[in-house]
């Protein structure tokens, strides 16, 4: 049954992916739901027996490979961290391969995009359930293919190729930190398996490596080159510029991918690691600011964006943000809860955006939408759901874990603790404000779109609509149901050894002083007035702000100036080297003096040669001549000798 | 009274030999000229032949240019009919327009 609920969505996908020809659209949509749904129920019973029974257990598949005393093995870990993963990933799959029948209906390539979505699926239970670091990164690296594909999945875009690529490379940018983590656990601990790694981590604490003529901490330099690679994955500040971009795929992949699972891989995998963070507190406090200042970042540049779907990806940055100060401050259960409830949330806000989207004909662009709330209610109903969850509004799922993760930043009683409940504050009040900007410009105030679109406005079909209301309890519910376990006070016997640590900073949470408790509650409630007045009473207002400080503005609008500053320190300089290998090595060395310089060689030497062929008979005649005179010369001179 | 002996034959060879290969490296005309610039060289060499036969006594050298003359008699047989045919598909037998070698 474990292995049924990993495998079950690769086998849709194999079969939509190859037989799709055969079994048509309608085919390649049953079989990929069916499993998914299948699987999304065998790991609600893998919860039941590893959580509920405490039954942590290995599943052996076989032995990947041997080498020296590198052994990996092909094993299914299953612990409460995984069985809530599992779960999460497959159920919100599950709601979306439903929800993309309806929204991919009119698509060319319905039974590649399902396999696609399916083997993504796949990938990132084996990201989940792998027993050892090489299982990990093959599910890593398999997701991050799978977003590729399915960014790119409009390949007749350039946009979308220029995206892909670029979600590629910076992943793998981070990936090289994550691989050289890696193979520096290898050498610490001579294995890459959780076991062996997590009961050796005390023998190994206070052993140096020579860096740059530095002896620094090995498992701090392991732990943050772990971290580079969740970095990348997890879209944090620096690493962050490829998720925004990655919304010119299909909005259920942004929902599946780039909200609600894909991108908590590296959540995920640090926490995964605690027991090995644990023992590098000034890697933990690194990933603490990184986080802070991803999840204030992420949320300022939402207040500007224009594009539905980019304000979106901009606040599941800022989200991301809030689960790696989580695990900064050792509040791993925190950051999970977060990871949990925000796939619910998130991937509602964007399936909800996709429902927009299809009502008003593909417009992406806020500015052109406003007034429909009446002829779309469910879609209205809907992303007020999921901004309530967003901003943390009381008893909405957000609510309880964004609190618990603020709490806990205070909770850690540290300078970066501070600096993480501060940031995350702010935050929470740019949250709530772009999430109701979003509404206000989305559904209210006069139409903006022309007549043509608007009397198409309509309500998406039941199909797109049924996996909405699942998200939509998930999105309400999850929270109160999950705090007493995942944070509260069943949180030993819940997680029952699978995240390490004593969390303090947790325990300390939970006796915060009122107003740290309420404050999130406020700003959030402030940030709701603040977008009410600017949107809706003093319509004018935003504009005039823009225009005071023109710079602030266009300092947000344009993303901090990421994507340019890259642009002009590695891009063009990396266009410019490129240029000159090619022209300089490839071209004039490699191919001039190879095989255009031996050609033109030939060329020259054969008319040269084809010139002596007067094609007169008299000149051969001449040459045998002079030929045997000269011959004979030869030959009676050396009788003569 | 001057006696006609060997080098004086041989000397005539000679020179009808050299005229035959002057017919032929100088003649920009005619391919016929070609032609009978050959058989003159051919003929020189029958007369070194003969003269040699005579001087040494031996009949082979005369048997010899018996077959030269059949042979050369093919050959004149030969070349007027590839020169007839030559005729009729190019229009010409000038010696400057039969190139078809060139590189």
């Amino acid at each position: 049954m474990e292995a049924a609920a990993v495998f079950l969505p690769l086998l849709g996908a194999i079969t939509a992916g190859l037989f799709g020809r055969f079994i048509g659209d309608r085919g390649a949509q049953i079989v990929t739901c069916a499993c998914l749904t299948l699987a999304a129920v065998f790991s609600i019973f893998v919860f039941a027996d590893v959580v509920v029974q405490a039954n942590i257990h290995d599943v052996g598949i076989f032995t990947w490979f041997e080498s020296g005393s590198l052994k990996v093995d092909w094993a299914l870990h299953f612990d409460s961290l995984t069985a809530v993963m599992l779960c999460v990933v497959t159920i919100v799959s599950a709601a979306i391969h439903v929800y993309s029948i309806g929204y991919m209906e009119h698509d060319e390539s319905v039974p590649r995009f399902f396999s696609y979505l399916s083997l993504f699926t796949f990938f990132m239970l084996m990201l989940v359930t792998a027993g050892n670091l090489v299982q990990l990164f093959f599910g890593w690296e398999g997701v991050g293919l799978c977003s590729y594909l399915l960014i790119g999945f409009w390949y007749d875009r350039p946009s979308a190729n220029a995206a892909a690529i670029k979600a590629f490379i910076v992943n793998r940018i981070g990936d090289v930190g994550f691989t050289l983590g890696i193979l520096g656990i290898f050498a610490l601990f001579d294995s890459v398996s959780f076991d062996t790694i997590f009961g050796n981590v005390a023998g190994v604490e206070g052993h140096t490596v020579r860096l740059l003529g530095y002896d620094v901490d090995a498992l701090t330099v392991v732990c943050l080159l772990l971290f580079t690679g969740a970095m990348g994955k997890s879209a944090q500040i620096g690493l962050h510029t490829w998720l925004p971009d990655a919304m010119e795929g299909p909005t259920p992949v942004s929902a599946l991918i780039h909200a609600a699972t894909m991108v908590t891989a590296g959540v995920f995998m640090v926490a995964r690691m605690s027991p090995l963070f644990e023992h590098a507190p000034f890697a933990l406090e690194v990933v603490a600011v990184i986080g802070a200042t991803t999840a204030f970042f992420g949320a300022t540049v939402g207040t500007t964006q224009n594009d539905i779907k980019r304000v979106i990806a901009y606040s599941t940055v800022s989200q991301l943000g809030y689960m790696f100060f989580a695990i900064g401050v050792s509040a791993y259960s925190a950051a999970i809860f977060h990871v949990m409830t925000h796939a619910f949330f998130k991937a509602l806000l964007f399936l909800g955006a996709g429902s927009v989207i299809h009502a008003m004909s593909g417009e992406q662009d806020m500015r052109r939408m406003g007034g429909i709330w009446r002829m779309i209610p469910l879609t209205w109903a809907i992303m007020w759901i999921g901004s309530l969850a967003l901003a943390g509004i009381p008893f909405f799922a957000g609510y309880y874990s964004k609190d618990i993760i603020l709490e806990s930043a205070w909770g850690a009683h540290s300078a970066v603790g501070w600096y993480a409940y501060t940031m995350g504050i702010a935050a929470a009040f740019l949250t709530a404000f772009y999430s109701w900007r979003l509404i206000y410009m989305t559904f209210h105030g006069a139409p903006k779109a022309d007549e043509k679109v608007m009397a198409h406005v309509h309500e998406s079909p039941k199909v797109m609509i049924i996996p909405l209301i699942v998200l939509a309890v998930g999105s309400i519910f999850a929270g109160i149901l999950g705090y007493a376990s995942f944070v509260g006070v069943g949180m030993k016997a819940f997680w029952n050894g699978a995240l390490a640590g004593e969390q303090a900073a947790l325990e300390a949470a939970h006796h915060a002083p009122f107003v740290i408790k309420a404050l999130p509650t406020v700003v959030a409630l402030a940030g709701i007035a603040l977008a009410t007045a600017a949107y809706v009473f003093m319509p004018g207002l935003p504009k005039w702000f823009a225009e005071r400080s023109r710079w602030l503005y266009r300092f947000l609008l344009n993303k901090w100036y990421f994507d340019e500053l890259y642009d002009r320190m590695f891009v063009r300089p990396a266009l410019v080297l490129a240029r000159g290998f090619w022209k300089a090595g490839d071209g004039a060395l490699i191919d001039g003096v190879g095989p255009d310089g031996i050609a033109s060689a030939t060329r020259l030497l054969a008319r040269r040669a084809g010139a002596l062929q007067s094609g007169y008979v008299y000149h051969y005649a001449f040459a045998m001549l002079i030929g045997v005179a000269a011959f004979v010369t030869w030959y009676l001179y050396s009788m003569a000798r | 009274m001057l006696e006609i002996g060997l080098g004086h034959y041989l000397t005539v060879a000679a020179i009808l030999f050299t005229l035959g290969i002057f017919g032929i490296f100088l003649n920009r005309k005619n391919v016929i000229v070609i032609l009978m610039s050959i058989e003159l060289m051919l003929l020189a060499v029958n007369i070194n032949l003969i003269a040699f036969s005579a001087h040494l006594n031996d009949l082979v050298g005369q048997v010899f240019a018996m077959f030269v003359l059949t042979v050369a008699a093919a050959e004149a047989a030969v070349g007027l009919a590839i020169l007839v045919v030559y005729f009729r598909n190019r229009g010409t037998i000038a010696v400057e327009d039969i190139d078809v070698l060139k590189g």
